[in-house]
């Protein structure tokens, strides 16, 4: 049977026109509920890079360790905190983690016990094999120390890669120290293992399958730790001997 | 009531083990076995509903655009798939990443839509999309379960061999977490069923 030109064209747009209804409803449909678990989900990878929380948490317990932050907004420029949070962005030098607008006024974390700072969580971003990671970075009181890290959005592949969120990873991260004692950023995952923090804090242990997933990291870390990310705020709170 | 079409794709036929189907998804979700069991539920449902509605359009869909309208259908479902999971299923649709978005590309629900779809009435197409759909989770559910268990000393995340890592004996294979592990196991599973069905068996060349 010959079918009319007119007639495929037809039917082509009236299949098109009932999906994307399709797609179109169910997107909205479900935006709200989306954007309710992102938060939530956003929430406990801010906590959860600090360990404030368990890992199976309930919303409530998650709400409330999130009420006892205090969210900040800092200028990466001078390292001073900004008031007006802006969406204005400048532009990042040429940098391996991919990043090319940097926020104006950047939202960080604290943890505050009276006037004294206890805690800095820091948003992170860079570009890792397949896709964008965005995490947390939490360090402690003296500024150099890791507290913890992790991941809460990448698409990278599961059980290579996407192992930089399991936590299993992210606790061998705790008490590294991201700068040396010339005040130089100092952090690198490397092939292998790592020796424990007290003897080898610069380093981390590799992800076996997922060298560039961990290049990456070291990247963006090595961005964001520098005078172009949070280098003049954290080099105005350091505290203590390096 | 006529179940064949149902009932003949979870091991006579099955898509994976038989037909060869399906195989990079087969590799990529069944580390675990949570994620095994979410990816087969969602592979049936939309095989199911892909073949029910290119069934429907089968007398109308024009010869030249066969498949574009398929992918269209298939790509669609796909996509309210991945968002249904997104809303309910926040934590596994973050294990499965991308691989709910990659069913477009599974060969299952397109081999489907053209071998059996396209020739036959509603009712056992969908039955056909759903059995096609349930095979392809029977196998994922075997493979994740030995993966899971050898791999990671666990079964639906509860601890059944505890890892050395943990503090205990087990000394989980790192192979079985990794793709190339399932290539083994799938490679076992494929020879034990036409061992045991020789009428699974190719003539040989």
């Amino acid at each position: 049977m010959r079918i009319k030109n007119s007639t495929t064209l037809l039917f082509a747009i009236a299949v098109s026109a009932v999906c994307a209804l399709c797609v179109a409803g169910s997107v909205v449909l479900l935006r709200d509920r989306q954007q309710e678990n992102a938060e939530l989900e956003r929430q406990r990878n801010v906590l959860a890079a600090a360990n404030l929380i368990a890992q199976d948490a309930t919303p409530a317990e998650i709400a409330q360790a999130y009420g006892e932050l205090t969210p900040v907004h800092i200028d990466l420029a001078t390292g001073e905190p900004c008031s007006a949070p802006s969406e204005a962005t400048r532009d990042a030098p040429a940098n391996p983690a991919g990043i090319s607008k940097i926020p104006v006024c950047m939202p960080i974390f604290q943890k505050r016990a009276g006037d004294q700072i206890e805690l800095h969580i820091l948003p992170i971003e860079g570009q890792g094999l397949w896709s964008r990671l965005y995490g947390f970075l939490a360090l402690n009181a003296d500024g150099r120390t890791v507290r913890g890290l992790s991941f809460y959005k990448h698409g990278e592949t599961p059980g290579l890669g996407g192992e930089i969120s399991n936590p299993r990873w992210t606790k061998k991260w705790e008490n590294r120290k991201v700068f040396n004692n010339l005040g130089n950023v100092d952090i690198a995952i490397i092939k292998g293992i790592a020796g424990p923090a007290e003897s080898d804090p610069h380093r981390v242990d590799g992800l076996s399958g997922a060298t560039l997933t961990g290049r990456g990291v070291t990247n963006l870390l090595r961005f964001w730790l520098s005078d172009e990310g949070y280098g003049r705020y954290l080099k105005k709170h350091q505290r203590g001997a390096p | 009531m006529n179940l064949n079409p149902f009932t003949d794709p979870l091991v006579d036929n099955n898509p994976i083990s038989k037909q060869i189907l399906g195989i990079c998804s087969a590799l990529a979700v069944t580390t675990k076995l949570e994620t095994a069991v979410v990816m087969g539920i969602a592979v049936a449902a939309v095989t199911a509903m892909s073949n029910l509605t290119v069934s429907l359009l089968r007398h109308r869909i024009p010869q030249s655009i066969r498949i574009i309208i398929e992918l269209t259908v298939i790509a669609s479902l796909v996509i309210v798939a991945d968002q249904f999971l997104k809303a309910y299923f926040f934590n596994i649709s973050k294990q499965l990443s991308v691989y709910v978005g990659l069913i477009i590309t599974n060969c299952i629900v397109m081999g489907r839509a053209e071998a059996y779809a396209l020739k036959n009435p509603p009712w056992p197409s969908f039955l056909d999309g759903l059995g096609n759909g349930a095979g392809y989770g029977l196998v994922l559910i075997v493979i994740g379960a030995f993966r899971e268990l050898l791999g990671s000393g666990k079964l639906f995340n509860f601890e059944v061999l505890r890892l050395q890592t943990e503090g205990g004996w087990y000394a989980g294979n790192g192979l079985l977490q990794l793709a190339p592990g399932a290539f083994f196991l799938l490679a076992a599973l494929i020879w034990i069923l036409r061992t045991l069905k020789p009428e699974q068996q190719e003539p040989g060349r």
